[in-house]
């Protein structure tokens, strides 16, 4: 089966009404997209690095696509209330992948520009002609369909010598009254010496309808730019996530991404890095609470191509019922790049005998003065652990939720916001209590906004 | 303290001898070949088994064998960069020639000087050292050692010609059931052209007193080597089982394409030990063997226990991975390796530990050096599935980088399906401490010396797995393989 086919043939039917409500620079690249797709096809299970996730099943649903833009009544910015204490955002949202600025948002330092791609292609069309597709290749499958049907996306540019002082929120709302695919961009840029943090929620807030996200994730860190990259997914069962994060670092830049996946249905992240820069920092840190018959699947490679880098990678999964994780990690040293460290380590709690794990951290290195590592360990809670604090009146099950909570908190910890930090810990314990179902703790309004309605 | 003297005294034999040639085994022998000409087609096929007498039934496999083979492709996945293969253009079959069926049980004096060469004696010093040897040269077994003292204690060492004719139930019975022909590319080709290799049956309950041991050796040119080994471990026994390959030195590639099978059944333990050191092709890359292996052992009883020991140094290309399938309960595997790959040298090597039955345990130690502009990999898989409770696995593969125009890669594949195993991997990849080398330029030590103790001090966890005689054979060959390599 070849699941790209009914996109490609949707693209064909409906490419005046896609392009009508693009931007140019979206259009441009269409038909290079579109060239690539004609030749390929989505990744099946079994094929190497898709041992967990079988894209083109995942994409197989006939979702449609909103490519008449149509408008929601219901104002999500209005009905969503993220509750992280004490945290003052830029608040922006995507329903679906329909853009809609926060009205609350305090205003943005001048020359900060966060706008979609529509507004952007206005008042910077500049930004958008030199950086929208110079990082995420139309080779990667996923990342052509995007282009080939995104008709908007989010532009986050933050000039040189900019520190921003508080994080930028994008908040993803998935919600429609049938299956339906949201493709979304995401194109960041940090100039020199900048620093920001961004955090993204992605929410579904419909139990009853399948949905897919086709997300890529474009980020240019130029030289000595900070940037803090926070992704938690809280959707349902039903929903089905492809992220591609593609990373450009230039000298002395410092990246951390943290993916965390507290609900989901199927999902597969794929974050590529590529460092250009001599002394550049990659963390890239990921956990997953799966239950029921989730799967997540994380995919990373981060390409040392020049010498004097550090990269580290830490990936924890807890994996209970029917649930799958993936994780394949590849961090490759390019011929003459000396002086790397670059650590990776997967560790994994498998909590039940259905539970499945499948880990390939990988080394590719051609040159050799470096420092490289790499680890993954599979194993179960500490039996001793439980039994030494049920001798002393802890539940067992209380006993296993602090000893798993233990585990994830190396990968918490990572989090360089205090307050995003501990609600993190608190919706983790949430999560292993299992109490926490799709976005409960993001509002208690937010369930009952319904497209349409109101 | 006999054996420590004589490590000592081998140590100094390594610096001494580190000075000496490249290729010592790289020499022709001129004996009378009776070769095939090239190209491969059923009526090769039929050729070979018809040569060597074989019954219908074997014929019939390696035609199967041959037309799967022909639906194959040549498999490209592995981190090698293999030049295109013209199968048409190798002869699939060599052997000495025999002045006629009365003398053959005598051995030709240039065949056994060859064997003198190698450090093989094939008959007085063999007495000595206690091993029984089968070797093979070109495709034919020549002669194997002690065959009647071993049959004394219903242990079969043959070559797998005659165990064909003298024990045919026994090899139909065995023959493909761990590899079988659909295994993989080369498999099927093996299976087609297989010519010889040996065979071992260690009966119920009987610890086999001595090593066994194969030497196999290519001598003539635009030939390739399809062997086939076959141990079978009755319950309760044991044997420890010994290879070494050589080549002379050409500017051409020639093909090896072996398939070694291992049966253990219940309690039994096999051990199998290879040191590879066909040649390497020059210092420039030209020449060399392609050594695509595929070796497999079945631990089909309660509480067996197989351990898989390679040095390999040597070989143009290699595609080699020595696997534990572990079926029974309580069962065991083991896979130490040292792939030491210098100038153009290329290695894709590893293992499979295919975890089916409850509390089985393995371990893999796998230690990597990369020298020249060579490319080294360790790939490997682990895999419990869900029924093997209890299972244990520990992964250890460490690299060694001497220059900054060789690669060392980790390929591991972990896949867990239940609750209650554990599955570790730990790798490094690194260069020789500085102050290590340093330290030792201040004792005397120059620095080519000081790599060779490091890397044999590192290597050494592998080495203590091997059997004695091997161990002294491999520290050499690590030594001389590195040879300048550095600064």
């Amino acid at each position: 089966m070849n699941a790209l086919r009914q996109y490609i043939d949707l693209y064909k039917s409906n490419r005046q009404a896609i392009e009508a409500h693009a931007p140019a620079a979206m259009n441009a690249l269409r038909a290079e997209a579109l060239e690539v797709l004609e030749q390929t096809h989505l990744p099946r299970r079994g094929e190497e690095n898709y041992e967990v996730s079988d894209i083109d099943e995942m994409y197989a649903p006939d979702y449609g696509v909103n490519v008449n833009r149509v408008e929601l009544s219901a104002d999500a910015a209005e009905a969503f209330r993220c509750d992280v204490p004490n945290m003052s955002t830029w608040m922006y949202f995507f329903f679906n992948d329909v853009f809609r600025a926060s009205r609350k948002s305090p205003s943005l330092p001048s020359n900060v520009v966060v706008e979609p791609f529509s507004e952007a292609a206005k008042n910077h069309p500049e930004l958008l002609s030199r950086y929208l597709g110079s990082v995420a290749p139309h080779s990667d499958a996923r990342v052509a369909l995007n282009t080939l049907l995104g008709q908007d996306g989010l532009l986050v540019y933050v000039p040189k010598n900019v520190v921003l002082e508080r994080p930028i929120q994008l908040v993803n709302i998935m919600n429609a009254g049938g299956p339906i695919m949201a493709v979304r961009r995401l194109l960041v840029v940090i100039g020199e010496n900048a620093q920001a943090q961004m955090l993204v929620c992605d929410h579904t807030q419909n139990l009853e309808h399948q949905f897919l996200v086709n997300q890529v994730v474009e980020i240019v860190a130029e030289a000595n730019a900070h940037f803090d990259y926070y992704d938690i997914e809280e959707s349902t069962e039903k929903t089905s996530r492809t992220t591609s994060h593609y990373v450009k670092q230039a000298a002395g830049s410092n990246v951390l991404i943290n993916g965390i996946t507290l609900t989901n249905g199927v999902t597969r992240n794929d974050y590529v890095v590529s460092v250009d820069g001599e002394g550049a920092e990659t963390q890239l840190y990921g956990m997953a609470i799966e239950g029921g018959t989730q799967r997540i699947d994380n995919y990373t490679h981060i390409s040392h191509n020049v010498g004097h880098c550090k990269s580290n990678e830490l990936f924890k999964y807890v994996l209970d019922d029917q649930s799958v994780g993936g994780f394949t990690g590849r961090i490759l040293v390019a011929e003459g790049a000396n002086k790397i460290e670059a650590y990776q380590s997967n560790r994994n709690v498998v909590a039940t005998d259905t539970a499945k794990v499948h880990t390939k951290p990988q080394l590719e290195i051609y040159c050799d003065d470096v420092k490289c590592s790499h680890g993954t360990a599979i194993g179960q809670l500490d039996q001793d652990a439980i039994f030494y604090m049920q001798a002393r009146g802890i539940t067992k099950e209380e006993a296993r939720t602090m000893l798993m909570q233990a585990f994830m908190s190396d990968v918490i910890d990572t989090v360089r916001m205090e307050s995003l930090k501990n609600r993190l810990q608190r919706l983790v314990e949430k999560r292993f209590c299992g109490q926490l179902h799709q976005c409960v703790d993001c509002s208690n309004s937010c369930r009952d906004v319904v497209m349409g309605d109101k | 303290m006999e054996n420590e003297n004589k490590i000592r005294q081998t140590n100094s034999d390594i610096i001494n001898e580190a000075a000496q040639s490249e290729y010592k085994y790289g020499f022709v022998t001129d004996v009378e070949t009776h070769i095939i000409p090239k190209g491969l087609n059923e009526d090769v096929v039929r050729y070979i088994s018809g040569y060597r007498n074989e019954p219908e039934w074997l014929l019939e496999f390696r035609l199967k064998a041959f037309r799967h083979w022909q639906t194959l492709k040549m498999p490209r996945w592995a981190h090698l960069n293999i030049p295109e293969i013209d199968y048409q253009d190798i002869s699939y079959f060599a052997a000495p020639k025999t002045k006629s069926d009365g003398e053959a049980k005598e051995i030709d004096p240039e065949i056994k000087k060859t064997f003198d060469k190698l450090g093989i004696p094939l008959e007085e010093q063999m007495r000595l050292s206690g091993m029984a040897v089968d070797a093979v040269m070109d495709s034919s077994g020549v002669k194997t050692m002690y065959r009647e003292r071993l049959a004394e204690m219903g242990i079969i060492f043959c070559s797998f010609s005659d165990a064909v004719k003298d024990y045919p139930d026994l090899v139909k019975k065995y023959l493909g059931k761990v590899v079988p022909y659909t295994d993989n590319f080369f498999a099927a080709l093996n299976s087609a052209v297989f010519s010889d290799g040996s065979f071992v049956y260690i009966p119920k309950g009987v610890r086999c007193p001595m090593e066994l041991s194969t030497y196999f050796r290519i001598n003539a040119s635009g030939t390739g080597q399809f062997e086939r080994t076959l141990i079978v471990a009755d319950d309760e026994s044991y044997v420890s089982y010994l290879e070494g390959c050589t080549a002379p030195m050409r500017d051409e590639n020639q093909l090896h394409a072996a398939i070694v099978e291992i049966i253990v059944e219940d309690r039994a333990e096999v051990k199998y030990s290879t040191v590879q050191n066909w040649y390497p092709g020059d210092k420039d890359g030209n020449g060399g063997i392609y050594n695509f292996v595929t070796k497999r052992g079945l631990c089909r009883g309660d509480y067996s226990k197989l351990s898989w020991t390679q040095v390999e140094t040597g070989s143009a290309i290699t595609w080699k991975y020595p696997s534990c399938v572990l079926k029974g309960d309580n069962s065991v595997g083991e896979f130490y390796s040292v792939a030491l790959t210098n100038n153009y040298q290329q290695a894709d090597t590893g293992t499979k530990m295919i975890h089916l039955g409850k509390n089985t345990r393995s371990t893999i130690v796998s230690k990597g050096i990369s020298a020249g502009h060579s490319q080294n990999s360790y790939r490997g898989q682990v895999k419990v599935v869900a029924s093997a409770t209890n299972c244990r696995n520990y992964t250890q593969c460490d690299s060694l980088l001497l220059g900054s125009t060789c690669g060392a890669h980790t390929f591991p594949y972990i896949d867990c399906q239940n609750d209650s195993s554990v599955v570790e991997h730990e790798a490094t990849t690194s260069k020789i401490n500085e102050e290590q080398i340093f330290y030792c330029n201040q004792r005397g030590i120059s620095t080519e010396d000081a790599v060779g103790l490091i890397v044999n001090g590192y290597a050494k966890e592998v080495m203590a797995k091997l059997p004695m005689e091997f161990a002294v054979e491999a520290q050499k060959l690590l030594s001389v393989s590195l040879e300048g390599s550095i600064g």
